[in-house]
């Protein structure tokens, strides 16, 4: 493919409480969740995505710049990503984009595209563990006035026009070719996501949102003042750039709570209703006693 | 056209089949039709497919918009969703459903999004209820309350959408029971002439290879199911020798599909599939609320675990507190020797 040309990619990505250790103390009074009150990681289907991206890149040529929402910890994920390969990351953060549904979240997520772009290819991973809808995906493509390819797990080729691609479904596979631009949804069997480069992280440690400034300057003092190294990191290209709403050009009426047509009537903690129940000790004898009273309600035949 | 307010429910296929899903959302619709005084109607797309429209009647639907087109043949998202879309834009449907499979996962955002409507994904209950919202000092009569597990684990959330229509849920299959089919019920099947775009045709199905599936999860009697607790390929076979023992079938939760311990078709729970069956044995699976939603109607349940505070025991009607490389060969001899001596007796 000699006559390829440079292939744009953004990828979504999301960073998410480790669902695997919620507790009940992480959640607030309106039903949504207290995310500052759980460790936080990179969602890893976005993992696989990045490094769908980073592969074509190395394929065609071109860029990949990676955009999240979320609060300014987010932060952390970016870095993640510029590390591990990606040229250009965007944090998009701003207190009314909070209690966002799905709807909501790719709305922004179109503003942030369309600022940022013209892209041929957005991808993202199938779905994020904390709510596993696997929903902005598609609606973010659709917002975007563009097709998507969902649960894709290898891109077979790309030429200056069109995508193919299989895509993994839990009934076998099926292989697409489309038009880009293109949205895909990356499954986690897509790829071994590449490590962290140790000489990208020596040279963009620093990368920053300006809110981590004081954090920085506290370990590094010889940065006397926050425009000191807000200048060193802008000549250097390491300051991540932060949008809010405005920035996007959102409507105030279509993000965070306020655009988000789901609304968490209640939540419950799961009262587990106690059954009738016997302890039956590891033995070869309980165990028999137990065959035998199944076998007698006719459970076992 | 009927003016009645309506429930819809899409109606998936694959070679002249009707996804089980499908007619249990049926039945579901159906039920909340009758509750609410609605319309059933199944949204059915294809190509030469008009005989699964009776089908579709049988299992509790009122009416069924068939939209036959050659570029409907195979399941793609845009010409799926344009036809959705454009026909609930003329018929405002309050209410749609569909199942929680790959296809319906990938067609449900895309018309939700177009539609601007609420969608709540893998629902493990549907109920109607009304719903006060205190800022606006309102009560919305008969919503539709979509109830899921979230945040992972430990919480059931239930979901509403007071202000926009349709309220679209998604939901897995075997949640809903799937009705008698009704050979005798009527209904009308109203045929729909789509219209695409030529934006709408821009993804080409190159090949499709369909893998079928021998495990028949959902209809076993007995399920004898491993999880986080399950370390080894040996004990995994464990598991294998005495779902066969007892005719059944191998589960599994979420945490050994993750370790790769097994093909994620045999994962039960809310994003897996929910079983009902006679026994449900779980071996080292502690019973997180997505597991649980999936198997609590087990009629009997045996949980094996060495946390004596595993979730999974409060619902167990069995409880041993065991390593399950020890416990399970212990089921296995009493049940081996049951049959030998039955065989001596005969």
């Amino acid at each position: 493919m000699t006559d390829q040309r440079p292939i744009h990619s953004a990828v979504l990505v999301k960073q998410v409480p480790d669902t695997h250790n919620i507790t009940g103390e992480v959640m607030t009074k309106d039903g949504t969740m207290n995310r500052g009150a759980l460790p936080a990681i990179f969602n890893p289907e976005d993992l696989n995505a990045l490094e769908m991206a980073l592969d074509i890149r190395e394929r065609t040529g071109g860029t990949v710049t990676v955009i999240t929402m979320g609060p300014p910890k987010a932060a952390n994920i970016l870095r993640d990503c510029l590390f591990r390969g990606a040229d250009r990351v965007i944090l998009l953060t701003d207190r009314r984009f909070a209690g966002a549904d799905t709807l909501a979240t790719s709305y922004v997520l179109q503003c942030a595209v369309q600022k940022a772009g013209p892209f041929d290819l957005v991808l993202c991973g199938r779905q994020a563990i904390d709510g596993d809808t696997a929903q902005v995906g598609p609606q973010t493509a659709e917002k975007l006035g563009i097709p998507q390819i969902t649960y894709a797990e290898t891109i077979i080729e790309i030429t200056s026009t069109h995508v193919t691609a299989e895509r993994a479904l839990d009934s076998g596979s099926e292989i697409v070719r489309c038009t880009m631009p293109v949205l895909l949804t990356v499954v986690g069997s897509a790829n071994t996501p590449r490590p962290a480069s140790v000489r990208r992280q020596m040279e963009r440690k620093l990368a920053a949102v300006p809110s981590e400034y004081t954090a920085i300057r506290a370990q590094w003092p010889e940065f006397e003042s926050d425009e000191a190294l807000d200048a060193y990191l802008t000549k250097r290209d390491l300051k991540i750039p932060v949008w809010t709403a405005e920035d996007i050009g959102a409507t105030e009426g279509s993000i965070g709570l306020a655009g988000s047509p789901t609304q968490v009537h209640k939540v419950n903690f799961v009262v587990l209703e106690s059954t009738e129940s016997k302890t039956i000790a590891p033995t070869a004898e309980a165990i028999k006693a137990m065959i035998a009273e199944l076998v007698h309600e006719y459970i076992v035949g | 056209m009927s003016e009645k307010q309506s429930i819809w429910v899409f109606i998936e296929h694959t070679d002249g089949v009707i996804a089980d899903v499908s007619l249990e959302l049926t039945g579901k619709a159906r039920e909340l039709g009758d509750q609410l005084g609605f319309e059933v109607v199944g949204l059915l797309c294809g190509h030469e497919v008009d005989a699964l429209a009776q089908e579709v009647i049988a299992h509790g639907a009122d009416r069924v918009l068939l939209a036959d087109h050659e570029e409907l043949a195979l399941y793609r998202t845009l010409p799926y969703a344009r036809v959705a879309i454009e026909e609930a834009r003329k018929r405002k449907p309050e209410i749609f459903l569909i199942g929680g499979t790959p296809n319906g996962r990938d067609f449900a955002p895309r018309v939700a999004s177009a539609l601007r409507c609420g969608l709540t994904a893998d629902c493990t209950d549907l109920q109607i209820g009304d719903y006060y919202v205190k800022k606006e000092d309102k009560t919305y009569k008969d919503l539709l309350f979509q109830i899921r597990p979230a945040f992972g684990g430990n919480l059931i959330a239930t979901i509403v959408n007071p202000h926009t229509r349709p309220q679209m849920a998604t939901v897995r299959e075997g949640v809903m029971r799937k009705p008698a089919a009704d050979a005798a019920r009527v209904g009308v099947v109203e045929k729909i002439a789509p219209v695409f775009d030529p934006g709408d045709l821009v993804l080409q199905v190159l090949s499709r290879q369909v893998r079928k599936s021998t495990i028949k999860l959902k209809d076993a009697p007995v399920i004898v199911a491993g999880g986080a607790g399950i370390e080894t390929a040996d004990e995994f076979a464990l598991l294998r020798e005495l779902a066969n023992l007892l005719g059944g079938e191998v589960g599994a939760s979420r945490a050994a599909v993750d370790a790769g311990l097994i093909d994620r078709a045999h994962q039960v729970g809310q994003t897996g599939t929910t079983v009902r069956p006679r026994l449900y044995i779980a071996a080292g699976i502690s019973g997180a609320i997505q597991h649980r939603a999936g198997m609590d109607q087990s009629s009997k349940i045996i949980a094996i675990n060495t946390d004596p505070n595993a979730p999974m025991f409060q619902i167990a009607h069995y409880r041993i507190v065991g390593d399950v490389g020890e416990v399970l060969p212990l089921i296995i001899k009493t049940l081996r020797e049951r049959s030998m001596d039955q065989r001596e007796a005969e």
